[in-house]
């Protein structure tokens, strides 16, 4: 796609979007939530119609071939709720009646591990099995193509574990997948390549682990001082051993660091020589979490 | 991967319809038991009785009281009570008596009774006959009664065409809006189009479902009055089978017209009931349109509704042939035509 745009009113909800997605790849679309990861998606499902820009998919483009590309693409939207009345079985056989060609109803119930959910009624099912159903849904026409628009919002871990799982196992089949997510867990266990999305904008754009690398540090230390106490210079913080980059978020400094076992100690020294008492002290290895927050000052989640 | 021969969309597109429709019982009830059992109460209510017997009261105490209440005990249609004034007079207030007669000037005879009552004057005049007779009048002009009681001049005859029309009515508008709104609220419609479905078939598959539902409505509640309350069945089974299908199809484009941009079922149903609500109370489901003034009737003629109530009531009471109904069937395919043309080019996908 390229240079895509779309507006609501005033909003730029799409500011130019430019994405290449190769044949065979995850690619991740991460992003806050109204960051405009949908909108961008439902332009590429041909839901939505762009106010600029082109979309092509499989050398495809709506304006010219959208049965074509109906035929070719999976679609799992965001909080669709499937009949409540019809069983698993009979959704899928109905979904899969709309495609000229595609896989077997009782094939894609079992990929899903539904089977034993065959003859339930969907609305009897968990929001894990219902997101399964929605998959199955999604890829009973056999797609060269599948969207998944937040495929495991507001499951619980082990659910979110299984679709991952099944994600995978469509992935090695060669399939292309984009998905949206605001996990940025999932986006690294899933994702080949990831874009960054806020306002509208891709802010970065490669694989998981070019990304991490990009910060020029592997690890992140969190600290915070006891009540009280002065507000410490980023600038001096950055000149503490093995420091790429230091952060001061009211009261919560965060510093970006390459080697945990030279920065800590020099932490630790140069707090006891100024008297300074730690009210919490955490590391972690660093994520696409801390990619997002050095590009944008904010976290994904609180936005 | 194996390939596998797929199932007809378009027939399971319908299945999916039937089997919404069968697994919700209420469905079942309103559209299959509701105008049965409406049929039922206004049968009971207005069912054909022997002709009312009308209450009198004889004043007591007056020198022909005897005379009176003779000469009217032999009126059958008279049932009479002999009474002090004050009690009668009582009972004439409280509507138990119709007529309280007393003894009037020179020997005559005295009518207390309300004029604006119908049963009232229709007491008075019988009382009056009887006791004219029983003082000796002659009959100038010979009178012989023939009484004609025949199915399809009484209330429920009325009211079972009305209620066919308001059960295609109402199918046809609830049919379609509600489950094609919720649809559309739980973006399950949105899911649909993001398949190579075909937006035709989907909106044929409400289409035939209705038709085939309408189809089992109908025979139903026409069966269940003909059997019940001998309502009769004078028109084709043609003719009458024609007037339903194009009335579903004018009320199915009519639902489909209301449920094409709405986004929550409160929207929808506010849009619904303001539809049809006037035709409930304008079009003649439970008492004939013509009550309403001369200046309206145009308008009220233009309601699908009338137009289906009237073609129902012509063909199934009367016996109109179908050629006689082209007013009102063109009116209906006119509505249906109209309706489904905005539908279509409104009509809200996502």
């Amino acid at each position: 796609m390229e240079g895509l745009r779309k507006y609501y009113d005033d909003v730029r909800a799409v500011d130019g979007v430019d994405i290449a997605v190769l044949p065979g790849e995850c690619f991740g679309l991460l992003g806050p939530n109204g960051a405009g990861k949908t909108t961008t998606i439902e332009v590429c499902e041909g839901l939505l119609a762009p106010d600029a820009g082109v979309v092509e998919l499989l050398g495809l483009r709506w304006d010219r071939d959208e049965q074509q590309l109906r035929e070719r693409l999976g679609i799992q939207l965001q909080e669709t709720q499937l009949a409540e009345k019809l069983t698993v079985e009979e959704t899928v056989r109905l979904f899969r009646s709309f495609y000229q060609r595609g896989r077997a109803v009782d094939d894609v119930i079992h990929v899903v591990q539904l089977d034993e959910k065959r003859n339930a009624r969907v609305g009897k099912l968990s929001g894990g099995q219902k997101q399964r159903l929605a998959l199955a849904c999604a890829i009973v026409g056999d797609p060269d193509l599948v969207f998944l628009d937040e495929p495991t919002t507001g499951l619980d871990p082990q659910s979110r574990r299984q679709l991952w799982d099944l994600i995978t196992e469509f992935k090695r089949l060669g399939r292309t997948i984009i998905l949206t997510t605001h996990y940025m867990d999932e986006a690294e266990i899933l994702c080949d390549r990831v874009a960054i999305v806020d306002h509208g904008k891709v802010i970065a754009l490669g694989t998981p682990p070019q990304l991490i690398a990009s910060l020029g540090a592997e690890h992140v230390v969190k600290f915070a001082l006891a009540p009280g106490a002065p507000a410490l210079e980023e600038s001096t913080l950055r000149s503490l051993d093995g420091v790429r980059a230091a952060k001061s978020v009211a009261g919560d400094y965060e510093l970006q660091v390459g080697a945990l076992h030279r920065t800590v100690p020099a932490l630790l020294a140069f707090l006891a020589d100024r008297h300074l008492e730690l009210a919490q002290l955490t590391t972690h290895s660093a994520t696409l979490e801390d990619v997002f927050v050095s590009l944008t000052g904010r976290q994904l989640r609180d936005v | 991967m194996s390939e596998q021969p797929r199932d007809n969309p378009l027939g399971q597109l319908v299945l999916v319809r039937f089997r919404e429709y069968g697994r919700e019982p209420e469905a079942l009830f309103w559209s299959f038991g509701f105008p049965i059992l409406l049929a039922i109460g206004l049968g009971i209510a207005f069912r054909s009785k022997p002709p009312d017997v009308a209450h009198v009261a004889v004043a007591s105490g007056n020198a022909h009281s005897a005379a009176f209440v003779e000469a009217l005990r032999r009126d059958k249609g008279l049932s009479v009570e002999e009474l002090p004034l004050d009690s009668g007079r009582a009972a004439l207030r409280t509507g138990r008596v119709a007529v309280m007669i007393t003894g009037g000037a020179n020997g005559g005879v005295k009518y207390e009774y309300d004029d604006t009552r119908p049963d009232a004057r229709t007491a008075k005049l019988l009382a009056n006959d009887a006791l004219q007779r029983g003082g000796g009048r002659q009959e100038v002009i010979g009178a012989a009664d023939r009484f004609v009681r025949e199915p399809g001049s009484r209330y429920i005859d009325f009211v079972v065409p009305g209620l066919l029309g308001m059960t295609i009515m109402g199918g046809g508008i609830w049919g379609l809006g509600f489950s094609i709104v919720d649809q559309r609220r739980k973006r399950l419609l949105k899911r649909l189009v993001a398949t190579p479905m075909s937006r035709a078939q989907y909106l044929a598959s409400y289409i035939i479902s209705r038709l085939v539902l309408l189809t089992i409505e109908a025979v139903v509640l026409i069966g269940a009055s003909a059997l019940l309350f001998k309502v009769p069945m004078r028109g084709s089974w043609l003719s009458i089978a024609t007037i339903v299908v194009v009335s579903a199809l004018a009320f199915g484009g009519l639902g489909l017209l209301l449920a094409a941009r709405s986004q929550t079922i409160e929207g929808v149903s506010g849009l619904m009931n303001l539809c049809m609500l006037p035709m409930w109370v304008l079009s003649g489901v439970f008492f004939s349109s013509e009550n309403f003034p001369r200046v309206v009737q145009p308008f009220i003629k233009a309601l699908p509704l009338t137009a289906t109530n009237d073609a129902l009531r012509a063909s199934m009471l009367r016996g109109v042939p179908f050629s006689a109904l082209w007013p009102q069937l063109g009116i209906l395919a006119l509505w249906m035509t109209i309706c489904f043309a905005i539908a279509l080019k409104i009509f809200r996908w996502r």
